[in-house]
């Protein structure tokens, strides 16, 4: 199981402790990796408000970098895998398209034959490493640990460049992990809508409001920590959530794990090399209930 | 089939009107669609459920609500695409509009939205002697977007009006689009200056909901997104949403790799120092908590940056 690693701006800038955590879990898992260092941002649907051919261009440019290793990518971010996957969706539909593209990756001797495949940590650990295997890891399970899944936009919509008909389990595949680990699935509504981090810069009040009701929901509705396959969520929720709960006028106190934390708390990592003293929204009281101090 | 409906009810004549569910067990065909199973409710066994429907067919428009959780048209959704064999399906009025009866909302809020874009054609000059014409590519391009049915699904599941009930909206954004994007319009300017303000183009999260949810493939996301670039290369006044793409592509173009501290310091600019200085708290906290990146707060360009920078020009070129 090998494949080339696309570890996203956040995981290498914000967000450290993602990184970190999966460096620590995947060679326990049999998974290899090869970082891709030359590969650009996937433009995050920001650069595609400005020109969406430029975000193909770039993509297209990545899946040919992974294509000419003859290896699938693997994402650790739902932005980066949405942005991708969308990219990926068009140049393999649309073969006028493709020709275009591969005439601008001309110049540095790429092309790209529309063969890469592109896949998220989490569908990674269900579909290429499997539960068993999984399970065979687990040594420390996450028993009385209620957590409420929060998957981030990008991993769950549009379903068709997600290819959901051909893997329907993708859409509950994080209720699917936190089962496997030993923990408790606390279901809300919010679990697949928007974070608002896209607009925290546009329109904070809207953002804020939008991660008062989530954090606040999954809590009221019994959880002790959310998991995130997203670092973009897990920036607003983690990051700004006592500005969101002063907003709001409330009080929320829900620790934001990245999906590599989780499992790798399950694994029996050590929390330091987790990076979970990292994270601004304290752990500490939710781990007690595993046993595991902070 | 055997199916059980959850019905979402509210009627405005109780003494005390709230919404509560009511279940309906049914037997049904399975190529049934939900509408055909309401109907069947209504028609033998609670003839005070009330729903609005006409054409039956995808067309109309009126038939819009929640099936188990998302908005789409009852006439189009099979039951059997919704439930096995036992499995309840359940049904609710759309969100983000108010509720007349049960599955009935008012949709006279999204009408004001799309009469906020001025939803008709301004063109400019004398009239010609025949018709306005466009060419057979213009239209074309159009055409996706002209099959809106207006049927609100796509206001009903979108995130944004879920906390603000002044953002313009799916629905209306797309239909802006279609002004904007229409070479015989000539009111293109202002219509872009008018969505550049706050609750406009700039306000959507991206989410992708109304894609998913639009029975139409209109695909309003990817408008908005198109009204953005059409903003950006008309040059709207800049705004911190026009900003933060410029930035954001010119940081790309320089490094290859996103740098989030230069992107907020040049998004807010000096003229939202406030909003700058209000982010020291969380920096500070960061700081505390060691989240430092491993390349330190700055990157430094990715190695081939030049062919990066060499798609930059080209893609612009061949434009
Ligand atoms: S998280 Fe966003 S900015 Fe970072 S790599 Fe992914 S798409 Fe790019
Ligand atoms: S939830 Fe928000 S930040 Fe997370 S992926 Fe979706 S749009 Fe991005
Ligand atoms: S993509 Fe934008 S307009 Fe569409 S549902 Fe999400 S926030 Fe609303
Ligand atoms: S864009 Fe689609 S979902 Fe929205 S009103 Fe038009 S047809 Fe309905
Ligand atoms: S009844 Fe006309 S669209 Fe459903």
């Amino acid at each position: 199981m090998k494949y080339a690693f696309f570890p996203g701006c956040v995981s290498k800038g914000a967000c450290p402790e993602l990184y970190q955590s999966v460096m620590q879990v995947y060679p326990r898992l049999g998974i290899e990796l090869a970082e891709m260092t030359t590969a650009s941002c996937t433009g995050a649907g920001v650069l595609q408000e400005k020109d969406p051919r430029l975000g193909d261009a770039l993509n297209a440019r990545t899946f040919a970098l992974a294509e000419q290793q003859g290896l699938p990518i693997m994402t650790i971010c739902s932005t980066c895998q949405g942005v991708m996957s969308q990219a990926n969706h068009r140049l393999t539909t649309r073969p006028h398209y493709l020709q275009e593209m591969n005439d601008l990756l001309r110049e540095e001797g790429l092309t790209y034959r529309g063969t890469t495949t592109i896949k998220h940590f989490l569908w990674i650990l269900l579909e290429d490493v499997g539960e068993e295997t999984l399970r065979q890891h687990i040594t420390r399970p996450l028993s009385g640990l209620r957590a409420a899944p929060f998957y981030g936009c990008y991993i769950q919509r549009p379903t068709d460049a997600l290819e959901f008909d051909r893997n329907p389990d993708r859409g509950k595949s994080l209720e699917r992990i936190i089962e496997i680990l030993g923990a408790e699935v606390v279901d809300f509504p919010g679990k697949t809508r928007c974070c608002g981090f896209p607009i925290l810069t546009i329109n904070e009040k809207n953002s804020l409001a939008m991660v008062a009701t989530h954090t606040r929901d999954a809590q009221s509705h019994g959880a002790d920590i959310m998991v995130t396959p997203c670092p973009l969520c897990h920036l607003n929720l983690d990051g700004m959530q006592t500005n969101a709960a002063r907003q709001e006028q409330t009080s929320i106190d829900l620790p934001i794990l990245h999906l590599p934390q989780l499992l790798g708390l399950a694994m029996g990592l050590d929390i330091k090399s987790l990076g979970l003293n990292r994270n601004l929204i304290s752990p500490k009281s939710a781990l007690s209930k595993i046993g595991v101090g902070l | 089939m055997h199916t059980t409906l959850r019905i979402r009810r509210f009627n405005p004549e109780h003494d005390h009107p709230s919404s509560y569910y009511q279940e309906y067990d049914l037997e049904i065909d399975p190529s049934d669609s939900v509408l055909d199973g309401l109907i069947k409710i209504r028609e033998t066994i609670d003839d005070s459920l009330t729903l609005r429907c006409s054409c039956r067919g995808a067309i109309c428009g009126s038939c819009g609500m929640r099936i188990n959780g998302h908005a789409t048209l009852a006439c189009k959704t099979k039951m059997i695409s919704m439930a096995s064999e036992g499995e309840t399906i359940q049904v609710e009025p759309m969100n983000n509009m108010p509720v007349i009866k049960d599955l009935v909302t008012d949709m006279a809020p999204f009408w004001a939205k799309i009469r906020q874009i001025q939803p008709w054609l301004q063109p400019q000059g004398l009239p010609p002697t025949a018709e306005y014409t466009a060419s057979p590519e213009s239209m074309n391009h159009l055409s996706g977007v002209m099959s809106c049915i207006m049927c609100g699904v796509c206001v009903s599941d979108c995130t944004v009006l879920e906390v603000d009930k002044t953002f313009v909206g799916p629905a209306a954004l797309a239909k802006a689009y279609r002004f904007v994007a229409d070479p015989r319009d000539a009111a293109t300017s202002q219509r872009l200056n008018f969505l550049n303000q706050p609750s406009g183009m700039w306000d959507c999260t991206r989410c992708m909901e109304c894609i998913q949810v639009c029975p139409k493939g209109v695909g309003p996301m990817d408008r908005i997104m198109a009204l953005r670039a059409k903003g950006l290369a008309k040059k709207v006044p800049s705004t911190c949403g026009s900003r933060h793409a410029e930035v954001f592509t010119d940081i790309i173009k320089h490094k290859g790799i996103l740098d989030e501290p230069m992107l907020a310091i040049r998004t807010f600019g000096l003229k939202n120092i406030g909003r700058l200085l209000a982010m020291i708290p969380m920096v500070l906290q960061s700081l505390l908590k060691g989240k430092v990146p491993p390349l330190g707060p700055l990157h430094r360009p990715i190695p081939g940056i030049q062919h990066i920078q060499r798609l930059f020009k080209q893609v612009r070129i061949t434009r």
